[in-house]
C-alpha cells in the first residue's frame, strides 16, 4: 500500500516536471486569425532535439520555449516572415519544415515541376508516334484484305 | 533440456535455410542457363525446404519469447516477464533482429508459395524466378546470421528480468501493422524475381504478366492495409490527432506503394495489350528495390525519426551493400536485356491506354517528389552544403496538386476504351458525372459548414470525379442484362476489384479532405466538475483517479460526454500513464470513433492545483481515411480472386479473344444502340 | 545502342544515390552547426551567478577571447566536463559560464561541488540568453573571440580528446 503511495507520488512528480505532452498548454487568443497563424508557424518549425517532431508536438522543453517566442512575437505584431527569421536567425534554417528556396534547394523545389512538364511532353510524344504506328499498320492491313479479297474473287 | 536449447536449435535452423537458400540461388540458374532440367528442378524443394527451417527458427524465437528465456539477448532486451502475452508474441518483430527475421520468414514464405503455384510457365523460367528469390533470401540470412542474430545468449550472466517492450509499442498496432507492412513490401519480390526471370530468359511476352499480376495485386493490397494501419495507430498511440507527417520512415512505405500503384495498372496494359514491356519490368525492379531502400533507410541510422529502429552503422553498411547489389544488377540486366525493338502497339489519344500511361507518370511523378524531398536532407549534408529539414509544407505543397490532377484522369480513365474511344462518346457517358461533381463539390462546403471553401470543394470534386463515371459504366454495362443482380452478376470480380479500388482512393480523398479542413482543436484547463464544448457536444470531468495496470500507473480522467442537449451520453477515460520497467510516461487517449467523425481526448499536463491541460478535438470522417484504404485493398483482393486465374491450361487462351474485356462488348452493343 | 546507353543511366543514377547513403552512414544527423558562427554574440542583459546585484551585458565578451560554456545542475554532462573545463582555464583561457535553467541555490551548489572555472557565470533562469544563442540542451561551448564574435561552436559534451583536437587549437587560432 505504502510501495503504491510512493509510486502515485512518483508518477504524478514525473508528470508534472516531465511531459508536457505534445504541446498541450493553454494559451489565449482574443484574435482567431491570430491563432491559426501560431497554429501554422508552430507546425512548420522542427524541434532542434528531437527526432523529427514539430514543435506544437513534442515535449522537449525547447519546444517549450520555442513556442512562448512564436506566441510573444504575434502579440508583438510581428508578421510571419519575421517570425520565422528571428527564429533561424537563433537556430538556423534545420528548424524550418518548409525549405527556403535559395541555390542549394532549387532542384528540391524545381525538379518535380521540370518532371510534370517532361511527362506532359513524354505523353504527348509517346500518343503521336503510337498513333502513327496504328496508321501505317493499319493500311498495311488493309492492303492486305484487299489483296485477299481480289485473290479469292480472282479463283472463285 | 531441450527447451534450453531452443535458441541454438533456432540458430541451426537458420543456417541450414542460408545453405538452402544459396542452393536455391545457383542450381536452377545455372540449370536455366545449361538446360540440364535436374539442376532447375532444385528450385522449389529449397524454396519449400528453407521455408520449413526458417519457420522453425522463427517458431523457436517466438517461444523464447513466451517463455521469458532471458538469457536470450534480444528477449532480454525487448520483453518483461510482466508483459501481457499478447505482446510478448508481438515483441518477436517489436525490434531489429527480430523483424528482419520477420522478414526473411515472409520472403521465404511468399517464394514456397510461388514455387508451388507455378501452373503452366515453362520450366527454364521458373527456375530463373526460383534462383532471383534464393539470391535475396541469401542476402537477408547472410544478413541476419553475419550481423543480427536473434539468438544470441546473454551467458552466463543472464538478467532476472528484461528491459521491457517500449511502451509506445505495447499496443494492438504493433500486432497487425508490422506483419501487414512486410507481407507488402516482401510481396513485390515474386514480381521482382520475374522481371528479372523474363528479362534473362529474354522472353517477355504476356504469359509471364498474366502469371504475375495475382502475386502483384495481393502485395499491393497487403502494402495498402499496412500503410493504413500505420496510419491509424500513429492516430491514436501518439496523441496529437496527426495521420501522417511525411516521416521518412512513412515515406519509406510511400514509395514502394506508389510505384506499385503505377505497376498494378501496368501489368494491366501489358496483358491486356501487349505494350509497355519493358517499362512494367523496370517498375517491378523499382518497386522491390524502393521496398528494400525502405529497410535500408529505417535500420542504418541515416535519416532521423522517430519511427526507425536503434541504429548501427555496421547494419547499415551490410544493407547498403545488399541494396546496391541487388539493384545494380537488377538494372543492369534491364539495360543489357530490355528488347531493343518493341513492337508499338497503336493507341489514340482518348483511350485507356493513354490515360493508363498520364496514370504511371503522374505516379512516377509523385514517387520522385517524395524520394527527393526524403532524401534531399542527406545529399545536402554529404555535400558539406548544410544541414535542412524537408517536412509536410514541402510535401504537402506538391503532393496533393498531383493527386488533385491525377483525379482528373482516373475519372476518364475507368470508363475509356482501350486503343480508342470517340470524344463524343466519352463526353455522352460522362457529363453528367462531370455537372454533378462540379454541383455537389461546390455546394458540399457551403451546406456542411455555411462557407465556401475552395479547398474543400476541390477534395471532393476530385473524389466524386472518380465515383460518378463507374457508376454510370456500371449502369451502363448492367442496362441490357435481365436484372440488374443478374447483370451485376456478369460482371467480373477483376473489374469489382477495379471499382472497388477506384472507389477506396475516392473515400480516402473525402476523409482527407474533411478532415484537414474542418477538424477542430480546443487547448482547455479542466478539473472534476469543468464543463467544456466542442462542436455540440458537452464534455464534463467527473472524476479524477489512479490505477494501476499489469505494467503501468496510471493518472485517469473519466469525462461524461454529451451530444447536443438531449443526444446520446457516454463516457471517455483519456489517461496518463507511468511504465514500471523503463519509467517512460505515456499519454493513452481516449478516442470515441464513428463513421462520420471522431472525437479525441488527449490529457496534457498537470496544472497543480486539482486540474489538468486537455486537448479536446472533434475530427470529422477521418475513419474515412482509412476505411478508403481497406475498400482499396479489398479490391485488389477481388481481382486476385477473378476466375481467369482459376482456369486451366487449356482453357486460358480463350479468354483473351472473347474477353473479360468487356469494353469492347460494350462498344459493339452501344455502336447498336 | 543509343538507348542502351540511355538505359545504362539507371544503374548510373541509382550508384550515385547509394554513394550519397553510404556518405550518410558517416554523418551524424545530430551534429549541426550554430547558426550564430561568425556572428556577433547576441545583446543581452542580466545579473551575475554569485552577485545578484552585479549587471553584465555583451561587453563582457569583448576584450579577449573568451570560452562560453552553459551548463546547468540538472545536466549529467555538465558534470561529466567539468575536469575537461578545469583544465582549459589552468591553460589560461578565459572562461565565463551562463547558469541555463537554474535557481541561484542550485548553481551555487554545482559549482562548490564540481569546481569552478568561472571568471563569471552569467545567471539565466529563464534561458532567455541561452535562446538568443540557439542553446537547445546543455552543455554547449561558444568559443569568442576579442571582438565579440562567436568562431566555434561545440555541441554536448567535452572530452579530453576535444580539448586537444580542437578546442586548444581554435584558441590559438583566434587570439
Amino acid at each position: 500500500m505504502a510501495l503504491m503511495r510512493t509510486m502515485a507520488a512518483l508518477l504524478l512528480l514525473v508528470i508534472a516536471f516531465g511531459a508536457a505532452a505534445g504541446g498541450i498548454e493553454l494559451r489565449e487568443f482574443d484574435d482567431p486569425v491570430m491563432e491559426k497563424r501560431y497554429h501554422d508557424l508552430t507546425a512548420s518549425m522542427r524541434c532542434p532535439l528531437c527526432e523529427n517532431q514539430a514543435i506544437n508536438d513534442s515535449d522537449a522543453p525547447i519546444s517549450a520555449d520555442m513556442r512562448e517566442r512564436v506566441y510573444q512575437l504575434l502579440q508583438d505584431g510581428q508578421s510571419d516572415i519575421e517570425i520565422i527569421n528571428h527564429m533561424v536567425q537563433r537556430f538556423g534554417e534545420y528548424i524550418l519544415y518548409n525549405p527556403r528556396l535559395e541555390s542549394r534547394t532549387y532542384l528540391l523545389w524545381g525538379l518535380p515541376i521540370a518532371l510534370v512538364l517532361l511527362g506532359a511532353m513524354v505523353v504527348v510524344l509517346m500518343i503521336r508516334a503510337r498513333r502513327n504506328a496504328s496508321a501505317k499498320a493499319l493500311s498495311a492491313e488493309e492492303r492486305q484484305r484487299i489483296d485477299a479479297l481480289t485473290n479469292r474473287k480472282g479463283s472463285s | 533440456m531441450f527447451i534450453k536449447m531452443i535458441p541454438e536449435i533456432g540458430h541451426f535452423a537458420l543456417i541450414i535455410a542460408l545453405l538452402m537458400a544459396a542452393v536455391q540461388a545457383v542450381m536452377p540458374l545455372a540449370g536455366a542457363a545449361t538446360r540440364r532440367p535436374l539442376w532447375m528442378a532444385y528450385g522449389q524443394p529449397m524454396a519449400v525446404g528453407q521455408f520449413v527451417f526458417i519457420a522453425i527458427a522463427y517458431a523457436c524465437l517466438t517461444a523464447s519469447y513466451m517463455l521469458d528465456d532471458f538469457s536470450v539477448a534480444n528477449v532480454a532486451n525487448n520483453s518483461n516477464s510482466l508483459l501481457p502475452w499478447y505482446y510478448k508474441f508481438s515483441a518477436v518483430w517489436g525490434n531489429h533482429e527480430g523483424s528482419v527475421l520477420l522478414w526473411s520468414f515472409m520472403l521465404a514464405g511468399w517464394g514456397c508459395a510461388a514455387s508451388l503455384f507455378t501452373g503452366n510457365l515453362p520450366r527454364d523460367m521458373v527456375a530463373r524466378v526460383m534462383g532471383v528469390m534464393g539470391m535475396v533470401c541469401v542476402g537477408f540470412l547472410l544478413f541476419i546470421l553475419m550481423t543480427s542474430n536473434p539468438f544470441e545468449r546473454l551467458l552466463p550472466g543472464m538478467p532476472q528480468d528484461g528491459a521491457d517492450l517500449n511502451p509506445l509499442l505495447q499496443d494492438f498496432g504493433l500486432v497487425v501493422h508490422p506483419p501487414m507492412l512486410y507481407m507488402g513490401y516482401v510481396g513485390f519480390s515474386v514480381v521482382f524475381a520475374f522481371a528479372i526471370a523474363a528479362l534473362m530468359g529474354g522472353r517477355l511476352d504476356a504469359a509471364w504478366t498474366r502469371w504475375a499480376r495475382p502475386w502483384t495485386n495481393l502485395a499491393w493490397a497487403f502494402l495498402t492495409v499496412g500503410i493504413a494501419l500505420g496510419s491509424w495507430w500513429a492516430y491514436y498511440e501518439l496523441g496529437w490527432g496527426g495521420w501522417w507527417f511525411w516521416d521518412p520512415v512513412e515515406n519509406a512505405s510511400l514509395l514502394p506503394w506508389l510505384t506499385g500503384t503505377a505497376l498494378v495498372h501496368s501489368l494491366a496494359v501489358t496483358e491486356k495489350r501487349g505494350s509497355f514491356k519493358s517499362w512494367t519490368v523496370l517498375l517491378a525492379i523499382s518497386t522491390f528495390s524502393l521496398s528494400l531502400m525502405g529497410t535500408f533507410l529505417v535500420r542504418s541510422g541515416v535519416l532521423t525519426s522517430v519511427h526507425a529502429f536503434a541504429n548501427d552503422p555496421a547494419r547499415g553498411f551490410f544493407i547498403l551493400m545488399l541494396l546496391a547489389i541487388t539493384v545494380t544488377l537488377s538494372l543492369l540486366v534491364f539495360a543489357l536485356r530490355a528488347p531493343r525493338v518493341s513492337h508499338k502497339v497503336g493507341f489514340n489519344w482518348l483511350s485507356r491506354d493513354a490515360l493508363l500511361l498520364v496514370n504511371n507518370i503522374f505516379l512516377v511523378i509523385m514517387t520522385v517528389t517524395v524520394l527527393l524531398g526524403t532524401v534531399y536532407p542527406l545529399i545536402l549534408d554529404s555535400l558539406g552544403l548544410g544541414k535542412i529539414s524537408v517536412g509536410p509544407p514541402y510535401f504537402n505543397t506538391l503532393f496533393v496538386p498531383l493527386t488533385v490532377l491525377m483525379c482528373i484522369f482516373m475519372g476518364l480513365g475507368s470508363v475509356t476504351r482501350w486503343k480508342s474511344m470517340a470524344a463524343r462518346d466519352l463526353i455522352r457517358k460522362l457529363w453528367l458525372a462531370g455537372v454533378a461533381a462540379l454541383v455537389i463539390g461546390i455546394l458540399m462546403p457551403l451546406l456542411y459548414r455555411g462557407e465556401w471553401n475552395l479547398f474543400v470543394s476541390l477534395g471532393i470534386v476530385s473524389a466524386l470525379w472518380i465515383v460518378l463515371p463507374m457508376v454510370r459504366d456500371v449502369f451502363d454495362k448492367t442496362r441490357h442484362a435481365s436484372s440488374f443482380l443478374a447483370g451485376v452478376r456478369k460482371l467480373s470480380l477483376a473489374y469489382w476489384g477495379m471499382v472497388l479500388g477506384h472507389v477506396g482512393v475516392a473515400v480516402t480523398i473525402v476523409g482527407v479532405t474533411v478532415v484537414s479542413n474542418y477538424n477542430i482543436e480546443r487547448n482547455v484547463r479542466m478539473s472534476p466538475g469543468t464543463t467544456v464544448e466542442v462542436a455540440g457536444y458537452q464534455f464534463t470531468m467527473t472524476e479524477l483517479t489512479e490505477r494501476r495496470g499489469a505494467n503501468f500507473l496510471a493518472d485517469t480522467s473519466i469525462l461524461q460526454v454529451q451530444r447536443g442537449d438531449s443526444g446520446s451520453s457516454f463516457t471517455m477515460r483519456p489517461e496518463k500513464r507511468l511504465y514500471l520497467a523503463t519509467g517512460m510516461p505515456m499519454t493513452q487517449v481516449a478516442l470515441r470513433p464513428g463513421l462520420f467523425r471522431d472525437l479525441y481526448v488527449a490529457m496534457g499536463e498537470n496544472l497543480g492545483d486539482g486540474s489538468w491541460a486537455m486537448r479536446v478535438q472533434y475530427k470529422p470522417f477521418v475513419r474515412w481515411l482509412w476505411l478508403g484504404a481497406l475498400l482499396m485493398a479489398f479490391g485488389g483482393v477481388l481481382a486476385v480472386l477473378d476466375k481467369r486465374y482459376r482456369r486451366t491450361a487449356s482453357t486460358r487462351e480463350a479468354p483473351k479473344v472473347a474477353s473479360q474485356d468487356d469494353s469492347t462488348q460494350n462498344s459493339a452493343r452501344e455502336a447498336t444502340a | 545502342m543509343k538507348r542502351r546507353l540511355l538505359l545504362l543511366l539507371l544503374p548510373v543514377c541509382f550508384l550515385a544515390l547509394a554513394l550519397f547513403f553510404y556518405q550518410g552512414l558517416s554523418l551524424d544527423p545530430s551534429q549541426r552547426d550554430s547558426a550564430l558562427m561568425a556572428r556577433e554574440f547576441p545583446t543581452f542583459e542580466a545579473s551575475t551567478l554569485r552577485d545578484e546585484n552585479r549587471r553584465v551585458d555583451q561587453t563582457l565578451l569583448k576584450g579577449e577571447v573568451t570560452l562560453v560554456n552553459v551548463w546547468g545542475e540538472w545536466c549529467p554532462a555538465c558534470k561529466q566536463e567539468m575536469p575537461q573545463l578545469l583544465e582549459l582555464a589552468d591553460n589560461d583561457i578565459r572562461m565565463v559560464g551562463v547558469n541555463y535553467r537554474d535557481t541561484r541555490e542550485k548553481g551555487m551548489q554545482f559549482l562548490s561541488e564540481f569546481g569552478d572555472p568561472f571568471e563569471v557565470n552569467i545567471f539565466d533562469p529563464e534561458g532567455e540568453l541561452g535562446f538568443d544563442l540557439g542553446v537547445y540542451g546543455a552543455p554547449e561551448t561558444f568559443l569568442v573571440d576579442a571582438d565579440g564574435v562567436i568562431r566555434y561552436h561545440h555541441k554536448g559534451y567535452v572530452s579530453p580528446q576535444d580539448v586537444r583536437e580542437r578546442i586548444l587549437p581554435e584558441v590559438e587560432k583566434w587570439r
